[in-house]
């Protein structure tokens, strides 16, 4: 069997029934191993039953993707099986428990176990220790950092329960022994040449951590998959980082505290999904009038309406470029990565203040729930600097400036005081249905829109300077690109990762001369292609979409890119 | 930071301000008690924030010299919040009208009170909608006809002092605009109450409702005297209910429950340098290993 560079680990279950146990446990593990490791996961929209899937994956190097193809798959029930059916190919070894399936599927399937090894072990609740046990057994590998691991986690329940996951966990990995070599199960795994200490970070921690660097202060939202993470990592830590969290009554109440908190003083965060973010564009107006800043997490998800709660897409670029009525400006950034997480997060709040303007970091469910390994040096903190002034008895939050950026005052800090308006106002914040003093605001409010040009993050370029054609995509979809141009390896194609997709880089123009544009994303019409169009004339050549709810997988956009531009 | 203090100058007066409302509008005895009642309980007006919405009700911090959020229709309560949980060593009033509070902004009306943030919470009741040209308002009369409700308003009132004190609301009054000197005292009242203090207002729009006029409210309304125990709940929601006779003053008051601020824990947001725990920092990538 071809189990060289890459091994594709797949669990399949009900909600409920503990594969994501399987999966957290089992990648700290071979992280710890030395492995190189990803993990992501699919999954519907129910708290009980249904069926649901965890990938891990074993790499030659550190890789951010989601892959089709399955060398091992361990599923829970029937149903997991069907609902991974498609997936599976002649290299997949399949587990379960025979007692689980159907006449049809048993000769194909390794019997299983689990629940009466647990048993054995003293309960059912050690399924999971077995299951772990035996995927360690399959893969030859030894059992002691799966023992340390059961230590730590289950130190608290005291020495009676840590031992019977450690006789669990035996009892899965001699079976796991035993079958590998009994169905001839002939696994070379990947040199573990990763260092143990590395981190495994999924994209919501990274923008947690990026939110806690900031001195992020106060979050008000509204709970909604996928993007309730955030606000349950900032809950979490809350107290200790003196940031102030409230659920809101709903989302509209949510972005308007959030503006209120900036106004006085916070730096503050509103987290949403797409339909939850709706709700909140007359508050993305007001932040534009009132010039607040505000950082706006957008976790996508596919729409319309309710959509698919629990599945990823790249829907709402055009919602976060247009939402809020009037002409003002935003920036939007799309990390690609849980570093670019952490390090873009920041940026958000550094430039959502500098610029007095709001700020949207889109991301999505593959990006969100999925966990990469990454190093210490990886994490980027940014200096953290503060931008409100002391106001003297004078003071006005409008005033004229050269740059159109008023000094930003807030209330009770200083001689002065800080009045914001949503209506048009003057210097001094009063409403004023002067028609030259609106003038000058219009103008005032979009001037900065040229030096946020110049400050974006320019794209990054991976591959060759001089191929031909150019994939270009944003957010998400980085690390399925970059693998898929690894396995390539064609030198004409290469490609540009955008992680600010708002306002766009004023050098990409010259980066598209002459190159054939193949823009791929997560979505259905092609958003990012229309808005590089717009930005700057250059239709894509080609647009390889996707909208079934589903990451792009590394096989489908290897196949798609054979293809090159024409097909 | 205390301002010098000219004896007779209220220092929230803005006298070169133009003013947006008609004449003989009941706005402008609201915003005089309200001043009076901001200069007599010795509030630095660097230290106040007036949030509103939008609505002529909400015009009112334009003409107040002292910070000011006039955010978006509805959302005068959620801003408000906002402004306190950042930095809870401010007062705070949230200052708007009947469609605003009630009807755009009718959900934060209702969770404003079950959080209890320590906002003064003040309602310029008119009946009506005043800026969009009179249209009927979630607390217009039964009857009354607008270029909308042709046929005269259908729906039943809305009570806001009974959704209040049924909410819990631990200090609930009525105002009416017409009589200055006791508004200004329920303000002053509302002001000195730490947690969340409502202030319905009855206030006359002159142009747009011809039926709750000064003389009307002067008809209906009385003053709760000494009589009334304004600590008795039951009695209050008893007395809001009545709307035959309407009751003006306190009608509920509860001390000592604890702002939603104080239960977050709250602490005035870092404005200058601000310092991060490096330590703690550090652990939570730690954990992540
Ligand atoms: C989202 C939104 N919807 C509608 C409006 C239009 N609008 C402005 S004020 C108002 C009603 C005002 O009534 P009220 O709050 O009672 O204030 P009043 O003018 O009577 O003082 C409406 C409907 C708006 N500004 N914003
Ligand atoms: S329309 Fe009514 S509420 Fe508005 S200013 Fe005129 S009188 Fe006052
Ligand atoms: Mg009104």
């Amino acid at each position: 069997m071809l189990h060289q560079d890459d091994i594709s680990l797949v669990f399949g279950g009900a909600a409920g029934q503990g594969i994501q146990t399987i999966a957290d446990a089992l990648v700290t593990v071979l992280k710890n191993n030395g492995y190189a490791v990803f993990s992501c996961q699919e999954f519907m929209s129910r708290v009980r039953g249904g069926s649901n899937s965890s990938q891990i994956r074993i790499t030659s190097e550190r890789r951010n993707a989601y892959v089709r193809k399955i060398d091992l798959l361990f599923v829970l029930d029937a149903e997991a099986l069907d609902h991974l059916r498609w997936r599976i190919g002649e290299g997949t070894t399949i587990f379960a428990e025979h007692d689980q399936l159907g006449e049809e599927d048993r000769g194909r399937v390794i019997d299983t176990p689990l629940k009466e090894f647990a048993q054995k072990a003293g309960h059912p609740v050690y399924t999971n220790s077995v299951a772990v046990g035996a995927v360690l057994g399959v893969l030859g590998l030894g059992l002691e950092e799966f023992n340390d691991y059961l230590s730590r986690e289950f130190e608290s329940k005291g020495e009676e329960v840590v031992g019977r996951n450690h006789d669990a966990a035996r009892l899965g990995y001699e079976f796991g022994v035993k079958s590998a070599r009994e169905h001839h199960i002939d696994i070379t795994l990947p040199t573990a040449a990763e260092d143990p200490a590395s981190l495994l970070l999924d994209g919501t921690s990274g923008l947690g951590i990026g939110a806690l660097m900031a001195g992020c202060g106060v979050v008000s939202s509204y709970p909604m998959s996928p993007s309730t993470g955030l606000l349950t990592f900032l809950a979490a830590r809350g107290r200790r980082f003196g940031i102030v969290v409230d659920q809101a009554e709903d989302e509209i109440a949510a972005v308007n505290a959030a503006l209120g908190a900036s106004y006085a003083g916070a730096r503050s965060l509103v987290t949403t999904s797409g339909g939850g973010f709706a709700l909140m564009s007359e508050g993305v107006s007001l932040a534009g009038v009132t010039e607040l800043p505000l950082v706006i997490h957008i976790g996508q998800r596919p729409g319309p309406a309710t959509g698919l709660p629990t599945r990823t897409e790249q829907g709402d670029l055009n919602l976060a470029l247009h939402a809020g009525h009037g002409d003002f400006c935003r920036v939007l950034l799309a990390p690609g990565t849980p570093a670019q997480a952490i390090k873009l997060m920041q940026r958000a709040f550094d430039i959502a203040e500098s610029y007095q303007v709001p700020v949207f970091v889109l991301t999505d469910q593959f990006m969100l729930d999925s966990v990469s390994m990454l190093g210490d040096e990886e994490i980027v903190r940014l200096p953290l600097q503060r931008r409100v002034v002391k106001t003297g008895s004078d003071y006005e939050r409008y005033r004229f400036t050269d740059d159109g950026i008023s000094p930003r005052g807030v209330p009770g800090y200083g001689e002065g005081i800080v009045k914001v308006d949503s209506h048009e106002h003057d210097e001094s914040g009063h409403l004023t249905e002067n028609f030259t003093i609106r003038r000058k605001m219009v103008g005032k409010r979009l001037q900065r829109l040229g030096s946020l040009e110049q400050e974006a993050v320019p794209p990054e370029r991976i591959g060759s300077d001089d191929a031909a054609a150019l994939v270009v995509c944003w957010g998400s979809t980085r690390g399925v690109v970059e693998e898929a141009l690894d396995i390539l390896q064609d030198d004409n194609i290469a490609a540009l990762h955008f992680s600010q997709v708002f306002p766009l880089h004023t050098g990409l123009g010259g980066m598209l001369e002459g190159k054939q544009v193949i823009v791929l994303e997560n979505n259905a019409t092609g958003q990012f292609a229309d808005l590089l169009h717009a930005v700057t004339g250059r239709q894509a050549d080609r647009r390889i979409l996707k909208a079934t709810g589903e990451p792009f997988a590394v096989e489908e956009v290897v196949e798609a890119l054979k293809g090159g531009v024409a097909s | 930071m205390k301002e010098g203090k000219k004896q007779t100058a209220n220092p929230f007066d803005m006298p070169q301000k133009k003013m947006g409302w008609c004449p003989g509008c009941g706005n402008y005895r609201i915003l005089d008690a309200l001043k009076g009642a901001l200069h007599e309980s010795g509030i630095d007006r660097r230290e106040l924030v007036i949030v509103s919405g939008i609505g002529q009700a909400a015009k009112t911090p334009q003409y107040v010299n002292a910070n000011m959020f006039n955010g978006l229709h509805g959302r005068a309560l959620p801003a408000a919040l906002g402004v306190k949980l950042a930095r809870p060593d401010l007062v705070v009033v949230a200052e708007s009208g009947d469609g605003c509070m009630y009807g755009e902004g009718g959900n934060h009306f209702l969770h404003a009170i079950r959080r209890n943030a320590d906002i003064t919470v003040i309602v310029h009741n008119n009946m009506v909608y005043g800026l969009t040209k009179g249209q009927a308002s979630p607390t217009s009369m039964v009857g009354m006809t607008t270029p909308v409700q042709v046929e005269g308003v259908m729906l039943e009132p809305f009570n806001p002092l009974a959704v209040a004190l049924s909410l819990g609301a631990p200090f609930v009054a009525r105002a009416s605009a017409g009589d200055g000197d006791q508004t200004k005292d329920i303000f002053k009242q509302a002001l000195a109450f730490k947690g969340v203090s409502v202030v319905d207002v009855f206030q006359p729009c002159v142009v747009f409702n011809k039926l709750n006029t000064y003389k009307w409210f002067s008809e209906h309304t009385f003053y709760l005297d000494s009589s009334h125990d304004v600590t008795d709940r039951t009695q209050a929601i008893r007395i809001s209910l009545d709307s035959e006779r309407l009751a003006l003053g306190v009608l509920y008051r509860h001390e000592g429950r604890e702002t939603y601020e104080e239960l977050l824990g709250a602490e005035p947001a870092a404005l200058g340098e601000q310092r991060l725990a490096d330590d703690e920092l550090q652990e939570v990538i730690n954990s992540f290993r």
